[in-house]
């Protein structure tokens, strides 16, 4: 569904990423590990039309390299920023309807609003709440939902659990199964090692703006040598 | 208590104008990052606009045509310039605009001429709206405050009601989230600066025959619009709000009042002759220092508060 081949990528003059390449099945969990600051999000950022790059990004068979962010988006590429960014000013709920393209509500998009209250009900209570004044987590949960919003196709999401309590990341990792169930894939950018072996079923590691490492989650927790090399601090 | 209202309305009535001018420019620096230099430009060409129009068709439509027109040309200079240099980073957006405000004084020049134009209230609205003590109100400044509370609830309304509004006020904060959802940001940003260049020509259409159409309007009003943006802080609506009402009022109540220190000190009970130091400069009036006190407020304000009245971000 996805294939990204010899992806290069820069931010101004520092060159990022080194020719990645990887691939996303339909219906599929991929996730993408490695440290801080080889270039995970700079991919999926790239993937997503957010950063200059050069290669080839595949999606549908279609290219998205050189498209505009929201003409990938309407492709049926979704993304999850890591930072949190909600929108501060705009309730809850307001947030959540950008999350959808058009101005009526897609009857045979996979996920509406009652879906999202349903599988997060603390966003249902604070619906008409400032989303810039909701709790982290909750936050983090509305970037999720918002995109979710928009039925993508395939999901990129970064860094999902990061600074959750460990209830709540038990809760996404339940909305990742549900995703896929709905036919959806995923690209996960992961910190946590054991949520990603858990959930995925085939793993990228980065290292110095390349894939060092493809596998299964059983491949990989057989080879210590990558782990060691390129995860574990 | 007759000159204090008399010039309450007229602070008012200033203020609001001032208003339709700031929120245009506040909301395309805040989602755009752009300053842009050539706003009061557009101010300029909606009251030539309207001159023109009103000639061949009369007034009412001209107050309809003209601020489109202006937008027009707005979404244009978005569309085919702004976004082009957009790459080249803020400075060279900044050097654009500088540059369109000289390009069209200039084109005003040449088509208008040097002088002023004979703009004038059309008769349907001049005369008097109601008598407060012994002073004629006029109705024409009766109508620039209906015009202008209009447009304050068609704004409020459409950025709070509307999805696009919605959109806008997301694409404030966090422009690249917004198109990551799949909405058409380059194309809100062209409609966000029409819109904003249309409103700096409505109230181009409203304010050059209230005051004067002349080639150096844009010149006159610009400095005093980017003070409400400073003092209202960068990118807050209802700051400009508030900011254009203080201008309106600091503006319109400073000319007419002919206080000194020496008023002061007298009432003090301290004399102050010729030969006290400083004599010239406790001398002054407020009215004298009318034009200056904007951007005293301006100073003072980057001093003390440089996010302004309700800015978010600093200086």
């Amino acid at each position: 569904m996805l294939q990204v081949e010899d992806l290069h990528a820069y931010y101004g003059k520092s060159h990022i990423l080194h020719g990645v390449h990887l691939q996303v099945g339909r219906g599929e969990i991929v996730s993408l590990l490695g440290r801080n600051g080889v270039g995970r999000s700079t991919t999926i950022k790239a993937i997503m039309g957010q950063v200059d790059a050069e290669g080839s990004v595949r999606f549908k068979n279609e290219q998205m390299l050189g498209l505009k962010a929201y003409q990938i988006a309407h492709k049926g590429l979704g993304y999850v920023p890591e930072s949190r960014d909600i929108f501060p000013t705009l309730t809850v709920e307001q947030n959540l309807i950008l999350g959808m393209k058009g101005a009526k509500p897609d009857k045979s998009a996979r996920w509406n609003l009652e879906d999202m209250y349903r599988l997060f009900p603390r966003l249902q209570e604070r619906a008409r709440v400032e989303a810039g004044m909701i709790s982290g987590g909750e936050q983090q949960m509305l970037t999720l939902c918002r995109t979710l919003m928009g039925d993508p196709d395939l999901i990129m999401i970064d860094e999902p659990t990061e600074g959750l309590a460990p209830k709540i990341v038990e809760l996404v990792a339940d909305l990742f199964n549900e995703i896929k169930n709905r036919g959806v894939s995923i690209l996960l950018v992961e910190q946590k090692l054991a949520i990603a072996l858990n959930i995925s079923q085939r793993l990228y590691v980065m290292g110095h703006g390349r894939i060092v490492f493809e596998g299964t989650p059983q491949e990989l927790r057989q080879n210590s040598t990558i782990r060691k090399e390129w995860l574990e601090v | 208590m007759e000159f204090f209202l008399i010039s309450m309305l007229n602070s008012i009535s200033y203020g609001l104008l001032l208003f339709m001018l700031s929120s245009g420019l506040t909301i395309i620096f805040s989602m755009m990052g752009v300053l842009n230099f050539a706003h009061a430009s557009f101010y300029m060409l909606g009251a030539y606009f309207a001159y023109q129009i009103s000639g061949w068709i009369g007034f009412w439509p001209a107050l309809a045509i003209a601020p489109l027109l202006v937008g027009a040309v707005g979404m244009a200079v978005e569309r085919y310039g702004l976004r082009t240099v957009h790459k080249f980073g803020h400075v060279a957006e900044l050097l654009f605009t500088f540059g369109l405000a000289y390009l069209i004084d200039e084109a005003v020049h040449l088509i208008w001429g040097r002088s002023s134009v004979p703009y004038a209230v059309p008769p349907s609205l001049d005369g008097a709206a109601f008598t407060l003590f012994s002073t004629e109100y006029p109705i024409y400044r009766v109508f620039m405050m209906a015009v202008s509370i209009s447009m304050l609830i068609g704004i409020y309304l459409t950025l709070t009601r509307s999805r696009i509004g919605l959109v806008i006020q997301a694409a404030l904060t966090h422009p690249q989230t917004v198109e990551t959802l799949g909405h058409n940001v380059p194309r809100v940003f062209m409609l966000v600066f029409g819109g904003g260049s249309a409103l700096a020509g409505l109230a181009g259409v409203i304010g050059g025959n209230a005051f004067i159409t002349e080639p150096g309007m844009a010149a006159a009003v610009g400095p005093i619009v980017f003070v409400v943006v400073v003092v209202g802080g960068m990118g807050s609506l209802v700051g400009a709000f508030l900011a254009s009402l203080l201008i309106g009022v600091i503006q319109t109540f400073s000319v007419a009042l002919d206080y000194s220190f020496v008023n002061l000190f007298a009432k003090l009970g301290i004399t102050i002759g010729p030969n006290t130091p400083l004599a010239a400069l406790w001398d002054l009036t407020i009215s004298q220092t009318a034009p200056v006190l904007p951007y005293l407020l301006m100073v003072l304000m980057l001093i003390f508060r440089p996010k302004g009245i309700l800015g978010t971000r600093e200086g």
